[in-house]
């Protein structure tokens, strides 16, 4: 199953016009999925992405220093300040946030070690049956599924199948999947709303934020499912509004019905 | 190649070939080790002439209660190092050639063959039993869950001969075998019992280290819980 997937993830490079092809066969380093692809992709998962995340969680921690941590109720706690500097309405993250994320820690242990010792499989889930079949190029697979915690993004794939300005569909959905996962991204110069606690928002952003849920977990079942018409028009319908929820936020987001912010956190 | 892609990319627009096949479940267990030592005889008498299972070797063999003498004894008829992998002698391109598919590596099956329907387990306890004379086959057999298998039935002798009747579409023994039917299906829970052990030898012990793991980390969370709302008091 890795196989397939590793092809099906470098053709997606192939979907590129003019360039695609060349490109996904530097990627691969062979003209099928081989060893040199096998190398690449480890070194890739083992080093290159593991340095990303050490970035990240550094550009992390610095942005923390600048605007202090947020709260349920979207306070600014740097705007008010004790006569030493330090913010009212913060506490220090050590004891106290160390202490109460060991109890999360204790917490997703378990429920790991559920899965590792008496399910290590999850039905299919964590463990795909057909990764216990051979890697054999001649044998297809009839379901090729992603990963669970890809399958929304997978659905998004395959309901584009309308080709735009003379590129080819298979283009538009690696777009399309591309800009589902970075859109996210985009979030703070999407919300224009004055306020940032979901407790002060109005009924328009609730009612789109749960339509956009359900959309999510929809298109999350759909990417597990061989597709069939009413499948495929379903993740379309999900798509549209997945990216409308976006790209009009600037507008919807703005014309709520907001409660006044408190000035300091509430009890 | 473009064509063939794309076809990869909306490949599993294909269904599922086999699936709607009713299977049986499985009556056996893994923790019976006399069922394991019946169905690692069976195994190596019936299946290992063909299929390896080459990522296991005889000495892991003792695990289910087996002295070395025993295991060299009984069980070993191709290889006299007890260390040794459970190999087939024949080369799978040869195999492919007389059989028309190679037969696979069956050390790993009861995992790569769960699905939807059912486990692993399941899928082979009614693959073993669904065998069924076809004369159109070039084996002479066919099988319910597996079309046009080229494997023949090689536990025929014991089973004996059924035939699909085409109107109700089941199974109808038409010649007996050596075995009682209820005989055969306890040999092959015990055979099915032995390839998914194989498959994780260790899964018995798995599940009791969980338990263990899953106690412990019930009392830490307590602890963690306490000293969290112990700090935690002052703030709210
Ligand atoms: C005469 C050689 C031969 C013997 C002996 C034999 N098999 Fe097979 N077996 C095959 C061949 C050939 C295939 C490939 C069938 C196909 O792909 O169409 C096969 C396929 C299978 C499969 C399906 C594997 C898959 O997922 O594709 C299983 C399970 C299996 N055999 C189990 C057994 C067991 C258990 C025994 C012992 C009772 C056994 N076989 C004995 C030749 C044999």
């Amino acid at each position: 199953m890795s196989f397939w997937g590793a092809q099906v993830i470098v053709n997606l490079f192939g979907a590129i016009p003019v360039i695609g092809n060349d490109l996904s066969i530097i990627i691969r380093g062979d003209f099928v999925v081989g060893d040199a692809t096998l190398n690449r992709f480890f070194s890739f998962h083992v080093i290159a992405f593991p340095l990303v995340l050490l970035g990240l969680v550094a550009a992390h921690v610095l942005a923390l220093h600048e605007t202090g941590s947020n709260n349920p109720d979207g306070v600014e706690i740097k705007a008010l300040k004790d006569e030493h500097g330090i913010p009212l309405d913060g506490i220090p993250f050590h004891p106290y946030y160390t202490v109460k994320d060991i109890v999360g820690v204790v917490v997703f242990l378990m429920a790991f070690s559920a899965v590792m010792f008496f399910a290590p499989e999850g039905g299919g889930y964590f463990l795909e049956y057909n990764n216990f079949f051979p890697a054999d190029p001649l044998k297809t697979p009839p379901h090729i599924a992603p990963v669970w915690y890809f399958t929304p993004y997978y659905s998004v794939l395959r309901a584009m199948v309308w080709n735009f300005f003379g590129l080819e569909a298979k283009f538009w959905g690696v777009v399309g999947m591309g800009a589902s996962v970075v859109i996210f991204a985009f979030l703070p110069w999407l919300d224009r709303s004055p306020v940032k606690s979901i407790r002060y928002r109005g009924p328009i952003y609730k009612t789109l934020l749960s339509l956009f849920v359900v959309c999510f977990v929809v298109l999350g079942y759909l990417g597990t499912q061989p597709p069939s018409p009413l499948y495929q028009l379903l993740s379309q319908i999900c798509t549209v509004y997945y990216f409308a929820f976006f790209l009009a936020m600037p507008w919807w987001s703005r014309m709520d019905k907001f409660k006044p912010v408190p000035e300091r956190v509430t009890k | 190649m473009k064509k063939f892609l794309i076809a990869l990319l909306f490949a599993p627009l294909v269904a599922l070939a086999n699936t709607g096949v009713h299977l049986d479940s499985w009556p056996g267990s893994v923790g019976d080790k006399p069922a394991l030592q019946n169905g690692a005889k069976v195994f190596v008498n019936y299946c290992l002439n063909c299929h390896g299972a080459s990522y296991f070797r005889y000495n892991k063999l003792m695990e289910l209660g087996l002295s070395e003498q025993q295991v060299k004894e009984n069980l070993m008829f191709t290889s006299d190092k007890i260390g040794e992998q459970m190999r087939v002698s024949a080369r799978s391109d040869e195999q492919k050639i007389w059989f028309g598919a190679a037969p696979p590596d069956l050390t790993i099956i009861a995992r790569a063959r769960a699905s939807a329907d059912g486990s692993g387990a399941d899928w082979l306890y009614t693959y073993l039993r669904s065998f069924y004379r076809d004369e159109t086959r070039p084996t002479g057999w066919n099988n319910v869950v597996f079309d046009k298998v080229a494997m023949p039935h090689v536990l025929n002798a014991l089973q004996g001969q059924q035939v699909l009747n085409h109107e109700s579409h089941k199974l109808e023994l038409a010649v007996p075998g050596q075995m009682a039917p209820a005989d055969y299906d306890k040999t092959v829970s015990d055979l099915v019992g032995f390839l998914v052990w194989m498959a994780e030898p260790q899964q018995e012990f798995r599940q009791k280290l969980g338990l263990g793991v899953l106690a412990f980390l019930a009392v830490l969370f307590v602890f963690a819980y306490a000293l969290k709302k112990e700090y935690w008091k002052d703030i709210h």
